[in-house]
């Protein structure tokens, strides 16, 4: 096992022992690593790693290894070798995986095996990448720290008193661990970007529309979306460019063309304009995360970006608006959990309650919340004031971005208003957990795509997150402007 | 409590308590939209994306959405998917008695 982590250190990682996408196709075609020997390899990190860190909750050696030996064959036959090939992969357990249990971070999905894959996981390993198991995160991603799984908290790999984000705290800690290469996870209100962003690795939310969210077990439907966690933006290409595009079996993946991101993200940023919303950093924001996102501004500009300022007026309400809209989606989404064709049953005297007791039982406390508070927000009486003014006033964030995408070519804002916080700390005031989701949910309401760059670190040695929105099927640019300010040290200002 | 029977959710007193709570806080705080005057606002249900309505869709929804068509499809599943329910009597699923004689 040594013999072989030395080896794998040498085949092409970097000074942390982590690889890319690049490094291990450059380290597989030269043959100085197998893919079995790259997957035994991560396999024993992870059982090093992971009794600390919990970022893990499923492993699918089996899975893992045929894939691996199917890549290694391939190789010595001198085969074009597909996009991903070997590449190690971590999996968000939110989505499906065919034989391999997916929990959701929930007691009421305990043991699943779904008899399907989400087309995302099934586009991955079609690209030749090496599944190696299911990441934890908050229940049914409800969440931003990874403190509501059913299965302990996830810690963070760069401080592990503190909470790695989430929801996809998992996905984003066994990156930033160099656990796995890349990892998927899920966005409802800022569940890949936040937890990048505590992590310090980047992390993608692209358009709605962009990724099949077929096989992803839903929470709030018209804001779910399916993005990768990786060590590089270039590699955050590669993975979107594979998982993207149309497929008949989610009527809402667009058929807009996918652009090879890799090929385009070197593109010259230079004379691009950067949107700055004041109402971004106002009030509430950490002065110390504050100080990383000037900065990491000021590198954008050096780099020949042109500075816009902008207002985006209705951004105090997103808040208000995503948690009655998003809570009001999972009340009708998880309804489905009822002890009848899957995961956990309480019996019952009747049907009702059986279905009581099964619930009472399968959710924890913040999904029970959040279930309880769309209840309301949907029931005869309440509709029109909570759901469907939200919905109205869904309406104005969205012409925000579109007004503020007349003046500039992307908006640059923090990615939250703290770094990581310590285990613990914020979990006796849920509103005051959704409050620090003030950045990233307006994104995901207006459907725009999203990147989060590691920008700095606090003087705690925290990471920042600095976050870039394009325009709707406006990956390449958001893409190209994440890698120039990687590129120009922006981890390190 | 009316809105945990909507549910189906079976409540502690403990839960009752602290939901009770924490839902007025987020609706108390909710009502800041108030403040937004949204006459003639359209509702927002969903993102649709953009040309989804011209490209070749014949049955596209109401909304927009294109929508595959309709063609039956084998499935053969079937077995793993009752093989993971909590009592499967193939090719059904068993659940308490619901009528009462």
């Amino acid at each position: 096992m040594l013999g072989t982590h030395h080896r794998a250190s040498k085949g092409g990682s970097d000074k942390d022992g982590g690889w890319t996408v690049a490094s291990v196709r450059e380290a597989l075609t030269a043959r100085r690593i197998s893919a079995r020997e790259l997957t035994t390899d991560f396999y024993s990190r992870i059982e090093k790693r992971n009794p600390e860190l919990n970022a893990f909750l499923a492993l699918c050696p089996e899975r893992a290894y045929a894939q691996a030996d199917r890549i290694d064959a391939s190789i010595a036959d001198g085969e074009f070798l597909p996009e991903l090939a070997g590449v190690p992969v971590a999996i968000k357990d939110v989505l499906s995986t065919r034989g391999v249990v997916t929990t959701c971070g929930s007691r009421i999905l305990e043991g699943y095996r779904p008899p399907y894959d989400a087309t995302a996981v099934e586009r991955l390993e079609s690209a030749g990448a090496v599944i190696l198991g299911k990441t934890n995160c908050d229940e049914f991603a409800m969440g931003s720290s990874n403190e509501n799984s059913a299965y302990g908290p996830v810690r963070n790999p760069l401080a592990p008193d503190h909470v790695p984000g989430g929801s996809s705290g998992g996905s984003a800690a066994a990156v930033a661990a160099n656990l796995a290469v890349a990892a998927l996870g899920t966005d409802t209100g800022g569940s890949i970007r936040q937890p990048g962003a505590f992590c310090g690795v980047p992390g993608m939310m692209p358009t709605y529309g962009r990724v099949s969210r077929y096989g992803l077990i839903a929470f709030a439907s018209s804001l779910d979306r399916i993005g990768p966690l990786t060590r590089t933006v270039e590699d955050c290409a590669t993975v979107l460019s594979v998982i993207s595009g149309r497929d008949p079996k989610d009527s809402t993946s667009a058929a807009v063309p996918v652009t090879d991101y890799r090929a385009t993200v070197r593109t010259s940023v230079r004379g691009l304009r950067i949107g700055i919303p004041s109402d971004y950093l106002g009030a509430g924001i950490d002065p110390a995360v504050r100080e990383k996102v000037e900065a990491g501004i000021a590198l954008l500009e050096h780099l020949g970006c042109k500075r816009v300022e902008l207002r985006m007026p209705h951004t105090d309400y997103a808040v208000a608006v995503y948690y009655i809209l998003a809570t009001a989606e999972a009340s009708s989404n998880l309804a489905r959990y009822d002890g009848v064709r899957y995961g956990l049953r309480v019996p019952g005297a009747t049907l009702m309650e059986m279905y009581r007791k099964t619930r009472a039982s399968g959710f924890g406390a913040e999904v029970k919340r959040r279930i309880m508070l769309g209840t309301y927000a949907l029931s005869a009486g309440y509709y029109d004031a909570y759901y469907l003014k939200a919905q109205r006033v869904r309406s104005l964030i969205a012409r925000d971005f579109a007004e503020a995408f007349e003046q500039a070519d992307v908006i640059v804002t923090p990615t939250s208003p703290v770094a990581a916080f310590r285990l613990g700390e914020r979990t006796a005031d849920p509103l005051a957990m959704y409050l620090a989701d003030i950045y990233t949910v307006t994104g995901s309401l207006a459907g725009v795509p999203g990147i989060s760059v590691p920008s700095g670190k606090t003087p705690d040695g925290l990471p920042v997150g600095l976050q870039i929105f394009g325009p709707a099927f406006g990956e390449s640019l958001v893409l190209q402007v994440a890698h120039a300010f990687e590129q120009a040290g922006g981890a390190t200002i | 409590m009316h809105v945990a029977e909507l549910a189906h959710l079976e409540l502690t007193e403990d839960e009752i308590e602290a939901f009770g709570r924490h839902l007025d806080s987020i609706l108390t705080y909710s009502s800041k939209l108030n403040e937004l005057d949204t006459e003639g606002i359209e509702p927002m249900a969903q993102v649709v994306p953009p040309g989804t309505e011209e490209q070749n869709f014949a049955d596209a929804s109401p909304s927009g959405t294109p929508l595959r068509e309709d063609v039956p499809e084998p499935c053969e599943i079937i077995g793993d998917v009752l093989a993971g329910a909590p009592d499967p009597d193939p090719p059904y699923f068993l659940v308490p008695k619901v009528i009462e004689r």
